[in-house]
């Protein structure tokens, strides 16, 4: 990265800035776990006597229109954004790089209808086609995960085939291959640990794309619906009393922008220590 | 370069058919009867017999492939319906808003060029340089934020607080400043990080040292650099309509810009299938056709895909 200045100085740093930002990318996944125990207070009460409160002791950061207290709902809003994030993610990496890995193995029939339907999925721009079936199915926080999905896999099917086709003539698959171990057993045992290092690239930098996807479509009223607490309808509801309460929209904002800003960093990270070790 | 083109439009006139039926499979996913909702976004009082009467106006009662057939031979002739909510035509509807979006889609795209190539440019040949890192650091919070988030602080701070422009977007130069902002800030601080990466690609190369020792003049390398890196840059655009099209939708709400965007959102409101199906077919035919135009173009520069 920035010029080997000593012999394993960017290696080192390198693995520093990951340490550093896995702990962050870590610490909001625990406060999004334990979130219901640090709330100061119940994220769903309203009053009427604190409506656009701003900021107190009581409510550090304030209350929202219904009364609510900010500070409770952006922390069960990080439970929402960073638990549904997560599991698209997951769900997409998992489907997409075993398609992927089935369409380079075995090749053939199974290679074309996977990767066609992976071009066709490609046709349509992300947002576009997630607002239009997170719009058709009418909101709801799995609908939305369901509608950023939809077209999510596709990038991780065009890595892992791409990865399989080239690792596939690698001595040490035919060796496996010599050995008896079947089909099944050389992909997962053999190929996945392989090729995983740029798919967690790639994954990591989606988590990012996902919690701004998934908040999108929530400000849109098409995704995470009230009253469950969501940065994105957050900021929606707030917004036109912006004016009165700067601080119903600045809080969840800050909140998306942070948490938006770590993991994206983290993935860029991890890309940096796998091309510094894979220079090693 | 003939073939080339001529096996590229085969495959997209399948990838539109095959977006064409999953576009028609969508109004199957919706729960519920097409005409009850027709009938219910219209405001007419439901009944057995308006709604048996309603699925055969419609031709609802026809199978599931006689429909689409029919739906496709009609969207080949831009017709794709009536909207539900007012009868007009899908297509008129799509058109109109289509100008606008198209208005604000090459505003915010000339604006984003003209402030990514010269960042980028700076950025690359300017490496670790104090410059770099402060454009690298905004560019990596531009990438983090999201669209309808930028124009929240935009109308705040300029708004609002500065009272500088107006909230609602009149159809002005006054008026785009704001949704064109917001569309372009997150676009400049991927195409500027893009651009950077393309560039230092380039500066890497072989024939930039050889003509450094030689003592070529530095101007004359970059600017082959630029023409290199030029054709790599161009892809980086075309992909990016995506993500504008999809962009353009949250932006065109908040500031009520009366395009394709606002067009699909109030017809989600409305439950307004026919106009959500057009929308959804006509943008992936924009990004598509967009994307054909990229990969062509960089078949006709390069001299080198030419011969292959």
């Amino acid at each position: 990265m920035n010029g080997v200045k000593k012999n394993g100085t960017p290696a080192r740093l390198a693995r520093i800035r990951l340490f550093v930002f896995l702990v962050l990318a870590c610490g909001i996944f625990v406060i999004s776990l334990i979130a219901p125990m640090l709330c100061p207070n119940d994220p769903n009460a309203t009053s009427a006597q604190v409506m656009n409160h701003p900021p107190c002791a009581e409510f550090p950061m304030g209350a929202d229109r219904y009364g609510r207290c900010i500070c409770s709902r952006v922390l069960m809003g990080a439970r929402t954004s960073v638990f549904s994030s997560l599991a698209v993610v997951a769900m997409t990496f998992a489907v997409g790089t075993m398609l992927g890995m089935i369409a380079g193995w075995y090749g053939a029939v199974a290679d074309s209808l996977i990767m066609r339907i992976s071009d066709v999925m490609l046709a349509f721009p992300q947002m576009v086609l997630a607002i239009a079936v997170a719009g058709i199915l009418g909101g709801g926080m799995w609908n939305a995960m369901l509608a950023m999905g939809i077209t999510g896999w596709t990038m991780y099917a065009r890595l892992a085939r791409a990865q399989v086709l080239s690792l596939k003539k690698e001595p040490y698959v035919q060796a496996a291959r010599l050995c008896g171990c079947g089909s099944v057993s050389i992909l997962c045992r053999t190929l996945l640990p392989n090729m995983l290092g740029p798919l967690i690239v790639n994954a990591t930098t989606q988590i990012g794309v996902m919690m701004i996807g998934i908040a999108g479509l929530s400000f849109l009223g098409i995704g995470v619906t009230e009253p469950q607490a969501e940065w994105g309808s957050m900021i929606n509801l707030s917004r036109s009393y912006i004016q009165l309460a700067p601080w119903a929209v600045l809080a969840p904002a800050a909140a998306t922008i942070l948490t938006v800003m770590i993991f994206n960093y983290l993935g860029d990270c991890i890309r940096d220590y796998l091309e510094v070790r894979g220079e090693a | 370069m003939r073939a080339y083109i001529g096996k590229r439009l085969l495959h997209l006139v399948w990838i539109m058919l095959a977006v064409s039926f999953l576009t028609f499979l969508l109004m199957y996913l919706t729960p519920g009867d097409a005409a009850t909702k027709k009938l219910t976004a219209q405001g007419v009082a439901v009944s057995e017999e308006v709604v048996q009467n309603a699925r055969a106006d419609m031709g609802l009662d026809r199978p599931f492939p006689v429909q689409y057939a029919d739906w496709l031979l009609h969207a080949f002739r831009l017709d794709l319906g009536c909207s539900y909510k007012d009868g007009f035509s899908v297509s008129k509807k799509l058109w109109k808003g289509l100008k606008n979006t198209a208005v604000l889609m090459t505003a915010s795209m000339l604006l984003s060029l003209a402030v990514s190539i010269p960042l980028g440019f700076l950025s690359a040949l300017k490496k670790d340089s104090p410059a770099d890192h402060v454009i690298r650091f905004l560019t990596f919070i531009g990438n983090s934020l999201p669209n309808f988030l930028i124009s929240v602080l935009l109308m705040y701070f300029l708004c609002v607080k500065a009272r500088l422009l107006p909230v609602v977007a009149d159809r002005n130069i006054r008026g785009l400043i704001l949704p064109c902002l917001s569309l372009a800030i997150p676009i400049s601080s991927r195409f500027i990080r893009q651009f950077r990466a393309e560039i230092l690609e380039e500066l890497g190369k072989p024939y930039v040292k050889g003509a450094l020792i030689r003592g070529v003049k530095r101007r004359f390398i970059i600017r082959n650099v630029f023409h290199n890196a030029s054709i790599r840059i161009l892809t980086v655009v075309g992909l990016s309509v995506g993500t504008v099209l999809g962009g353009s939708v949250v932006i065109e709400t908040i500031f009520r810009w009366p395009g394709l965007g606002k067009l699909a959102m109030d017809a989600i409101t409305n439950r307004d299938y026919p106009v959500i199906q057009g929308f959804v077919l006509l943008t992936s035919f924009i990004y598509v056709i967009i994307n054909l135009i990229t990969d062509i173009s960089y078949h006709a520069i390069d001299p080198r895909l030419q011969e292959g």
